[in-house]
């Protein structure tokens, strides 16, 4: 109970620190920064990831070959790792400091494009065969094909993946804190360090300040899932696919 | 900046003992949380299929927590929160015996065995209901049945899963370094701090995380098609 009330107390004494950091005062932090780098770190590695999704899945080899070395060199590298890269590499190549912030945005660009490239990649592979084959014969090139035809379809399968791989992108802006990015784990980290009594209180609320937020997205994302499906199923039954008409505007991007 | 010269690094004494004990580390941190989590989220689905829904309920909760909170604040929970609600003497018990590894390899161990749990669980809702009515009608028990009818099937199912999340955990063991693990990513803070050397250090790290990662997903990927049953999908 005294828990409860300690961590209560911890929340009401610093709310502001955790919901924006020291921001008129100093950069923005807290959750809102961390939502801030999640949502662009997601929306800037989408473009990247359906590019790398088509490069990929193209039929020429020049394109096919660095795409897919990138994706496994990602996959099998820490993201900490990863981090420490662009950290070092960043400034040399554009020739000054870069703030934490953009070096934790970039390594998420990179570190997601390639994730989420391979959801694109699944979504588009999940499409029966015939509508490639379909819209070639209606005269659409390779490209056009995959512009109005492909791609609109397999983005909207693909809504409920992608809001799975922003709540792990939330949870990866975590690392952030070890090169002091100022985020909600920073945040708590200030805190903890002020008070130096109460740990336990100060990660605990953090935890469940983080469960809060990636759960909710967890549940809509599955909900999201059971209403496509059904929508699939039923679009299976003859009706045209009305998948097409809602197609996110996300797709015109390529 | 100095010109490109990886045997500065591999040959200086000091820097490759710095590097061989971060390798060390990493394994044994990944090691140790890869057979707790194996054991917990096995442990975990048999909890599960237990009658009744408190049980149900509790390790729903569980998968839950450990999937939606980011693995390092469940790290520094552990090293930070939970330590300090410890009696003192274990407190000083711990910090003399590497306690941050110890809390390493439980953290990652406990997130992890969330992930192999729901693995293991959706292999075994993949295996046709007919082969549990089977076995049953053969005379087998329930554990008989479990053992060697359905767990064998299951595990083939979840092992694309498992591998991936095994991956991930040879990965995530980089992120002990947070809490003071001396294990490979630590090192290589160190040893790049020293030398001035970051390249050179980040390519032998980045090397060796991407063979060891590599080599995970082939030995996957081999025992996956050994284990393959004849006339399976």
């Amino acid at each position: 109970m005294t828990l409860l009330f300690n961590m209560i107390g911890i929340v009401s004494d610093n709310w502001l620190l955790l919901l924006v950091g020291q921001f008129p005062n100093g950069p923005l932090g807290g959750i809102a920064a961390t939502l801030i780098l999640s949502i662009l770190g997601i929306a800037l590695a989408f473009p990247l990831s359906v590019t790398m999704a088509l490069a990929r899945l193209s039929p020429w080899p020049v394109l096919r070959w660095p795409a897919t070395a990138l994706v496994y060199i990602v996959r099998g590298v820490p993201l900490l790792l990863i981090i420490l890269w662009v950290y070092f590499l960043l400034p040399l190549l554009i020739g000054e400091s870069v703030p934490g912030f953009v070096t934790m945005l970039a390594t998420l660009v990179i570190y997601e494009g390639a994730f989420l490239s391979e959801i694109v990649r699944a979504g588009i592979t999940a499409l029966p065969r015939g509508q490639m084959d379909a819209a070639r014969a209606l005269g659409h090139s390779h490209l056009g094909a995959m512009r109005y035809v492909i791609l609109p379809q397999a983005l909207f399968n693909m809504i409920p993946s992608i809001i799975s791989q922003f709540v792990s992108t939330i949870k990866e802006t975590t690392l952030g804190y070890i090169i002091n990015v100022p985020e909600l784990t920073f945040a708590a980290g200030q805190i903890n360090n002020r008070l130096l009594t109460k740990p336990f209180e100060v990660y605990f609320m953090l935890a469940i300040i983080y469960f809060i937020v990636c759960w909710t997205l967890t549940k809509l994302a599955s909900t999201l899932e059971r209403r496509i499906a059904a929508r699939r199923a039923r679009s299976m039954d003859g009706v045209a696919a009305p998948a097409l008409a809602a197609a996110p505007a996300g797709a015109s991007r390529t | 900046m100095k010109g490109f010269d990886l045997m500065a690094i591999l040959l200086n004494p000091e820097f490759s003992r710095m590097l061989v004990h971060g390798v060390k580390m990493t394994f044994i941190i990944f090691a140790g949380s890869w057979l707790l989590a194996m054991s917990l989220g096995i442990t975990l689905l048999a909890i599960r299929m237990l009658p009744g829904r408190i049980a149900d309920a509790l390790v729903e909760a569980y998968v839950a927590y450990h999937r939606n909170v980011p693995t390092l604040v469940q790290l520094m929970l552990w090293y930070f929160g939970v330590s300090s609600l410890l009696p003192e003497r274990l407190q000083v018990w711990l910090s003399d015996q590497n306690g941050e590894a110890i809390f390493a390899v439980i953290a990652l161990g406990l997130c992890q065995a969330a992930y192999f749990s729901e693995d293991h669980r959706s292999g075994l809702r993949a295996v046709p209901k007919g082969q549990w009515e089977a076995a049953r009608a053969l005379g087998h028990s329930y554990l008989g049945a479990m053992a060697y009818i359905l767990l064998p099937q299951a595990v083939r199912n979840a092992m694309p899963a498992l591998v991936n999340h095994t991956v991930s955990l040879f990965k995530n063991s980089s992120l002990a370094m947070a809490i003071g693990v001396t294990e490979l990513t630590h090192a290589v803070k160190e040893v790049e701090n020293q030398s001035f050397r970051a390249f050179e250090t980040y390519l032998i790290a980045t090397v060796f995380y991407l063979a060891c990662s590599l080599l995970l997903m082939w030995l996957g990927y081999y025992f996956e098609r050994r284990s393959r049953m004849a006339g399976a999908l």
